[in-house]
C-alpha cells in the first residue's frame, strides 16, 4: 500500500542530502574536545554545522548552543530563572515572574509548573479564538518584575503564527528577556533573532528534515545564562557532555539545505495546503476550521468534524495508509482533549474530533487528491456509528 | 506491522456488526444511552427481547467514541444475542475485556461504558413491561457525569481503602474531566469513611 505521511508537525522524514551527509559522516568518530587529528576533525564539522544553524536564523556561530532536542533547550531557558547557584547573578535570575502562553508545548507548561512549585510566579497569556495570544491583555501583564517572557513563534497544533517582534518590543520595554520556541516555525516561515527582538531561540533538527535527538537553543550575545547539564566544558560550558557528533553534522546539512529551499517549498505546500483545505470544504459538511486563516504556517491544516472521534478518524485513515494527528484525549492516553484547541475557546466535542493534517516538502498533489476521496469516506463512516451525528433515536 | 490493539479489536473496529443505520427501521423494547460526548465516549443500545424466553432476539448501538469503544459495543451486540436477560444483565467489563483479547489499561473506561449502556436497555425494557421489581435498583445516583460513576462505586471504593480524593479518583476515575463532582463526591468520601470506619 502507498503511504502518505501528512503528520509533519510530528516529525519530517530525513532530507536526502542529509541521509548522503550521514552516510559520508558516519566514520567521524573522533571526541571533539580531543587535540589529536580524530578529534580535530570531529571539532571541525561541529563548528562547519554551528555556522550553517546559525546561519538559518541570522546568529551568530558562537551564540548556538547544541543540545540533545528542542524540549531540552525549552527547560533550559525556563530553568535558568530558577537558579540559585552563585555563579549564576541572583538579581536577574531567580524570584522573577515570567510569563508564557496557554497554548506552549508540554515541555514549557509542564516546567512552567515546575518553576511555580519554586515559589516563581507564572502568568499564562491567555490566546483569541484563532490561538493568537491577545497582546492587549499581554502587556497588562509584563510588569518591571518579569525576568522572562516566553512564547511560541508559531503553535504545533493549529499552526496559528504568533507576533513575536511586537511581544519582544513590549518585553524589552520593561526590562524583560525574550524567549521563544521556533520549534514549528523554523524552516517554515523566515525565522531571524534579530528581525524577532528575542533573546533565546529554540530549534529543532527533525522538524526542518534533520535527525531526531538534536535541538539548539540560541543565546543572544551577553544574555545571562545557567546550563541545564552541567559539569563539561563542551559547548561553551553550556551544555555538557561529549557532543552527538553525527546528529550536529546532519543537524548543519539539514539547515543548510532548508536555507536554501525554504520559500520555493514552503509556497508549493501553501498550495497544496489550500487544496487539501477547500477540497475538504466542498466535500465535507459540519466541520470548523481551527487556527487562524492568514497568520499561520504554510504546511499545518487543523480541522474538528461534527460528531466525529478523532482517533477513529486517525486509525481509519492509518488502515488506507494516511498519517494524521488528532488532538482527541483518546490517542494521548490521557482523559483530556488538546489544551490548545480548549484554549481556543474550542468546545470539548469539537476538540475530540480535531484531526491535523501537516504537509511537508515530500507531500504532492497526488497525494492531496487521494486523501480528499478517502477521508470523506472515513468520516462518513465515523459518523454512521456515532450517536453525536445524524439522528439519534 | 503490528496494529494499535489486538486483531480482534480490529477486526470489529474495520466492520463494526449490528449499527443502528439512520434508515432502519428498527422496533426496539429496550434503550439505554451512557456515556458523555464531552468526555468523548458516549453510546446508544438497543434491544429487542423475545417475551416467550426472556431473551435478547436483536439488538443495535450507536457510539461515539474511539477505536476501542467501537469494538467494545459490537463484540458485545455479537455476543448479546440471543442471551437470557439476566445473563446479559450481569456481563462485566471484564467480559467485554476478554472477547477483545485484552485492551490497554487507559482504554478499559471505553469498554466500561457498553455493559452499562445494555443494562441501562434492559432497565428500559423492564421499566416499560412491568417488572420494575427487576431492575437491580442500584439507587444508585451518578455524581461524575463525565466517567459515569456512582454514589455505589465510591462506597465500594471506600470499602477497598480509598481514604483520600486522589485515592478515589485513582480507583473509580471519577473527576478526571471537568471535575465538577468533586466537592459532591468528596462529600461522599468523607460520609462513607465515617460510616464504615469511624468509631
Amino acid at each position: 500500500m502507498k503511504r502518505i505521511y501528512m503528520d509533519n508537525n510530528a516529525t519530517t522524514p530525513l532530507h536526502p542530502g542529509v541521509k548522503d551527509v550521514i552516510r559520508d559522516s558516519i566514520g567521524i568518530f573522533g571526541n571533539a574536545s580531543s587535540f589529536h587529528s580524530f578529534g580535530r576533525e570531529a571539532r571541525k564539522y561541529i563548528e562547519e554545522s554551528r555556522k550553517d544553524v546559525a546561519n538559518l536564523i541570522g546568529a551568530e556561530p558562537q551564540e548556538i548552543i547544541f543540545m540533545g532536542s528542542g524540549s531540552e533547550a525549552n527547560n533550559t531557558v525556563l530553568n535558568i530563572f530558577a537558579c540559585k547557584c552563585p555563579h549564576c547573578d541572583d538579581t536577574v535570575t531567580c524570584s522573577k515572574e515570567i510569563i508564557t502562553s496557554s497554548v506552549e508545548h508540554p515541555c514549557v507548561l509542564r516546567t512552567s509548573e515546575c518553576l511555580q512549585e519554586k515559589g516563581i510566579k507564572v502568568t499564562y497569556a491567555e490566546v483569541d479564538k484563532f490561538g493568537k495570544v491577545d497582546l492587549d491583555r499581554l502587556a497588562k501583564t509584563i510588569t518591571g518584575n518579569t525576568g522572562l517572557v516566553s512564547i511560541m513563534t508559531a503553535n504545533n497544533e493549529i499552526g496559528t503564527i504568533m507576533d513575536i517582534k511586537k511581544i519582544s518590543d513590549m518585553a524589552r520595554k520593561k526590562g524583560a528577556l525574550m524567549h521563544t520556541d521556533a520549534v514549528q516555525a523554523v524552516g517554515k516561515i523566515p525565522v531571524d533573532v534579530n528581525a524577532l527582538g528575542v533573546d533565546f531561540l529554540t530549534m529543532s533538527a527533525h522538524k526542518i528534515y534533520g535527525p531526531k535527538g538534536v535541538g539548539a537553543l540560541y543565546v543572544r550575545k551577553g544574555t545571562i545564562f545557567c546550563p541545564m547539564i552541567r559539569g563539561g566544558h563542551q559547548e561553551q560550558g553550556r551544555r555538557a557532555g561529549t557532543e552527538n557528533t553525527l546528529g550536529i553534522i546532519a543537524f548543519g546539512a539539514a539547515a543548510k539545505f532548508i536555507g536554501e529551499e525554504m520559500d520555493e517549498d514552503s509556497k508549493r505546500i501553501f498550495n497544496l495546503r489550500e487544496k487539501l483545505r477547500n477540497g475538504i470544504i466542498k466535500r465535507i459538511p459540519h466541520i470548523h476550521i481551527n487556527g487562524h486563516l492568514i497568520d499561520t504556517l504554510p504546511g499545518t491544516l487543523n480541522i474538528s468534524f461534527e460528531g466525529v472521534e478523532g482517533e477513529s478518524v486517525l486509525l481509519y485513515l492509518d488502515l488506507e495508509g494516511i498519517a494524521v494527528s488528532t488532538g482527541s484525549a483518546c490517542a494521548s492516553g490521557s482523559l483530556d482533549p488538546s489544551h490548545v484547541l480548549l484554549a481556543t475557546g474550542l468546545a470539548q466535542e469539537a476538540a475530540h474530533g480535531s484531526i491535523r493534517f501537516s504537509l511537508g516538502r515530500e507531500n504532492t498533489e497526488q497525494e492531496v487528491d487521494m486523501v480528499l476521496e478517502i477521508l470523506p469516506k472515513v468520516i462518513g463512516k465515523v459518523r454512521s456509528i456515532s450517536t453525536a451525528y445524524g439522528s439519534v433515536r | 506491522m503490528d496494529w494499535v490493539y489486538s486483531e480482534k479489536v480490529k477486526d470489529h473496529f474495520v466492520n463494526p456488526r449490528n449499527i443502528l443505520k439512520d434508515d432502519e427501521d428498527f422496533r426496539y423494547d429496550g434503550k439505554g444511552v451512557v456515556g458523555n460526548m464531552k468526555c468523548g465516549d458516549e453510546m446508544a443500545f438497543y434491544i429487542k427481547v423475545d417475551r416467550k424466553s426472556n431473551t435478547i432476539s436483536d439488538c443495535r448501538w450507536k457510539t461515539y467514541g474511539c477505536a476501542s469503544a467501537i469494538a467494545s459495543t459490537s463484540v458485545l451486540s455479537e455476543k448479546v444475542k440471543g442471551m437470557k436477560l439476566d445473563e446479559a444483565y450481569n456481563i462485566s467489563p471484564k467480559d467485554i475485556m476478554s472477547d477483545l483479547n485484552g485492551l490497554p489499561e487507559h482504554k478499559v473506561h471505553c469498554s466500561v461504558l457498553g455493559d452499562k449502556a445494555l443494562r441501562s436497555a434492559i432497565d428500559d425494557y423492564y421499566g416499560k413491561n412491568g417488572m420494575k421489581d427487576r431492575i437491580v435498583v442500584e439507587k444508585a445516583k451518578t455524581i461524575c457525569q463525565c466517567m459515569n460513576v456512582t454514589d455505589h462505586e465510591i462506597e465500594e471504593a471506600v470499602l477497598e481503602g480509598a481514604r483520600s480524593y486522589i485515592e478515589l479518583q485513582e480507583k473509580t476515575k471519577l473527576g478526571t474531566v471537568c471535575g465538577h463532582c468533586k466537592e459532591e463526591a468528596v462529600k461522599l468520601l468523607s460520609d462513607y469513611i465515617s460510616k464504615y470506619f469511624s468509631k
